[in-house]
């Protein structure tokens, strides 16, 4: 782009794109969130049409905003609940998803340099196929006639049928699996580019294989490390598919807490006092996260 | 070429010249295949103690290799490896009593400059004092004291160089190995650190090799350098036996400028051999010992350096003597390199020291022009 009088035009995208696609829904949803449900058409109140009511009538409306949506989640334990141990499920699947991924991407950069393309390309094959398809895939591996224990019952490694399917550990190996291209994609991508000079040195210095890991690899692996986190992290917390196809009435999660208000009890402030909240609560590790980036931007100028 | 620094220890020091003398590293018939490819082919070796030896050669004819089975990188496909009377086989890099400066510095890039240079000290798990005085030491000794918190990303190419220096010497290894220590640096930082890293390895008494392609670099800080070429050692020498007596067309061409020419042996007796030449027209006469027979083919080396260009004829023109027409100048500041080309064809390179501010030269373009030289001053080279 040369002429400069048109540069704003670029620039703005992103920021029109913001606006359009984040800001105006987020503006509206925060205004249900404030409403009263109603049973009428939309469900809660009030609304505004200052065409028809005048706009002294639709600024007078202003009065009926309420915090009481907010002030419930506190009251009613299922909220806190539901966010707890969405933090919980997310969290701790983060971290064995680390355990999982960090050998996996540690494999493909150091695999010979021709293989690494065909390797980075088989862990985001399953994109290839919808997202909801793969998870509706694991339920016909895991129920009880499910692939997984026919394999098991017909090796005799079990006598009857392993309960999997509707219960917590189904949707760890859901959310595991699922998001496994997201953590191992920027390990692979810190782990490639680092220089391998670097480990001979200090193995010339002195370190033993696991020590020179320990002491220059995996330091240097650690924004690697924290994109991976926050990029598992932040959507399984909010995640609603895989608790609901796979999970068991005892998962509680946000998404699914928030399913239930909005399409089983049509309350819709509610749900949306729900989100709000939940946007707040993924607010800090996402601006942890860019910071983060940020510093990784300055360092590597 | 710059003059080395000699002091009195190193103007005898000559050890491969000692049959009794015990070599600190001693490398036999070692080899190195990747898949098909032969990179090292049946090198044997032996460097001293305090030696400083320079492993030099073009890209790709193995010296590197060379380098990183003493470091413990690669291991050989066949020989040994031995310093101080203890093989190597099976012996990882961590447990070497050497320590390696490398190519790219690798220093780490998540540590300060002292956390660097401690990190070796750190793993051999000396005192904490110790290493703080260690640390200390060296940053006074690469002159980089004040940067000590500084991050590698902060520092200019030539402060990081000497941090790799720093911290590759900090463990006083037996051994240090250098992979062209100096190929990042401007050649005016270059020269300077040449004289640094002499006097560096005599005051610590270090032996060092040296892993070069600059034959500059090479024959300014060695003892000794062996050059390699295709994963084998074609001459080990001196830098000025390297200069003055090449084994072969192939070291002459590689160390500095030489004039090579043809001719065939008529008659060798008494250290003096008599070539004809068609390409100076006339006799070469030489003297010097070499197996050459009459009839051989066998080519007069001759340095740009040690001819003497002149207007007129000399007394006896048929001898020693090339005429030609001034085809070049190549004028570098303290030299002028004259590229005559000969009447009995090819050309010939003279190079004249300009003792003088040039207002007008004397000789230029075009000029008929008479190449002479001393009969000791070339040398007969028969491959």
């Amino acid at each position: 782009m040369t002429n400069t009088n048109h540069r704003w035009i670029v620039r703005a995208i992103p920021y029109l794109w913001t606006l359009v696609f984040f800001l105006i829904p987020f503006i509206i949803v925060f205004k249900i969130s404030l409403s009263s449900p109603e049973i009428a058409q939309p469900p809660y109140s009030p609304t505004f049409d200052p065409f028809v009511d005048g706009w002294s009538e639709t600024f007078a409306r202003f009065a009926e905003f309420t915090s009481a949506n907010y002030l419930r989640l506190f009251d009613d334990s299922i909220y806190v609940s539901s966010y707890l141990s969405s933090i919980w499920i997310a969290g701790s699947s983060t971290v064995m998803m680390l355990f999982i991924a960090y050998p996996l991407a540690y494999g493909m950069a150091r695999a010979p340099k021709s293989w690494r393309p065909t390797l980075v390309m088989m862990v985001i094959l399953p994109f290839w196929t919808s997202f909801l398809i793969r998870v509706y895939a694991w339920i016909s591996i895991l129920s009880e006639e499910g692939l997984l224990n026919s394999m098991l019952l017909s090796l005799g490694i079990i006598d009857e049928p392993l309960v999997i399917l509707s219960t917590n550990a189904a949707v760890y190996i859901g959310i595991l699996y699922s998001y496994l291209p997201f953590m191992v994609l920027p390990l692979y991508s810190a782990l490639e580019k680092m220089d391998e000079s670097l480990i001979e040195a200090a193995k010339d210095l002195g370190c033993t294989n696991i020590q020179a890991f320990w002491k220059v690899t995996f330091p240097l692996s650690l924004p690697g490390v924290i994109a991976g986190c926050f990029l598992v992290f932040i959507p399984a917390v909010g995640e609603f598919v895989i608790p609901d196809l796979l999970g068991g009435s005892d998962t509680v999660m946000i998404g699914k807490t928030m399913w239930e208000e909005f399409f089983n009890n049509r309350d819709w402030p509610a749900a949306s006092a729900v989100a709000i909240a939940l946007l707040i609560v993924l607010m800090i590790p996402i601006m942890i996260f860019q910071n983060n980036q940020a510093k990784q931007q300055e360092a590597g100028q | 070429m710059a003059a080395k620094s000699i002091g009195p220890i190193r103007r005898k020091f000559a050890p491969w010249d000692d049959p009794s003398a015990k070599p600190l590293i001693r490398i036999e018939n070692v080899s190195k295949n990747f898949g098909s490819f032969t990179a090292v082919n049946n090198v044997s070796l032996d460097i001293f103690e305090r030696e400083f030896f320079a492993l030099l050669g073009p890209s790709g004819c193995g010296k590197t290799t060379l380098m990183r089975m003493l470091a413990g990188f690669e291991t050989p496909s066949a020989g040994s490896i031995s310093i101080a009377g203890q093989d190597l086989a099976g012996i990882p890099p961590h447990k070497r009593p050497v320590n390696m400066m490398f190519q790219s510095y690798a220093l780490f890039p998540h540590m300060t400059v002292e956390k660097n240079i401690a990190f070796g000290l750190e793993m051999e798990k000396l005192p904490k004092g110790e290493i703080t005085a260690r640390v200390e030491e060296m940053l006074k000794l690469v002159k980089l004291e004040g940067f000590a918190l500084r991050k590698p990303h902060q520092l200019s190419g030539g402060q990081r160089q000497r941090v790799a220096l720093a911290r590759a010497i900090a463990k006083r290894p037996k051994v240090l190995l250098l992979d062209e220590p100096l190929g990042a640096l401007d050649k005016k930082l270059r020269e300077e650190t040449q004289f640094e890293l002499l006097d560096l390895q005599m005051s610590l008494g270090m032996t060092f090799v040296i892993v070069t392609h600059d034959q500059d670099e090479a024959m300014t800080m060695a003892d000794r350098i062996a050059v390699m070429d295709k994963g084998q050692f074609v001459q080990i020498s001196p830098p000025a036996e390297l200069y003055e007596q090449p084994v072969s067309k192939y070291v002459a061409d590689f160390i500095g400028d030489i004039n090579l020419i043809e001719g065939r042996v008529e008659k060798n007796d008494l250290g003096k051999i008599i070539l004809g030449s068609d390409m100076t027209g006339g006799m070469i006469e030489a003297s010097g010992e070499s197996a050459v027979k009459n009839g051989d083919t066998a080519w007069f080396a001759l340095r740009p350096e040690k001819v003497s260009i002149g207007l007129s004829p000399p007394e006896n023109p048929s001898v020693n003597t090339a005429t030609g027409t001034v085809w070049d100048i190549g004028y570098v500041g303290d030299v002028s390199v004259y590229h005559v080309r000969l009447d009995g064809g090819g050309t010939m390179r003279a190079s004249i020291a300009n003792t003088r501010r040039i207002v007008e030269r004397p000789i230029s373009w075009e000029d008929k022009v008479f190449l002479t030289w001393a009969p000791d001053s070339g040398i007969v080279l028969t491959k």
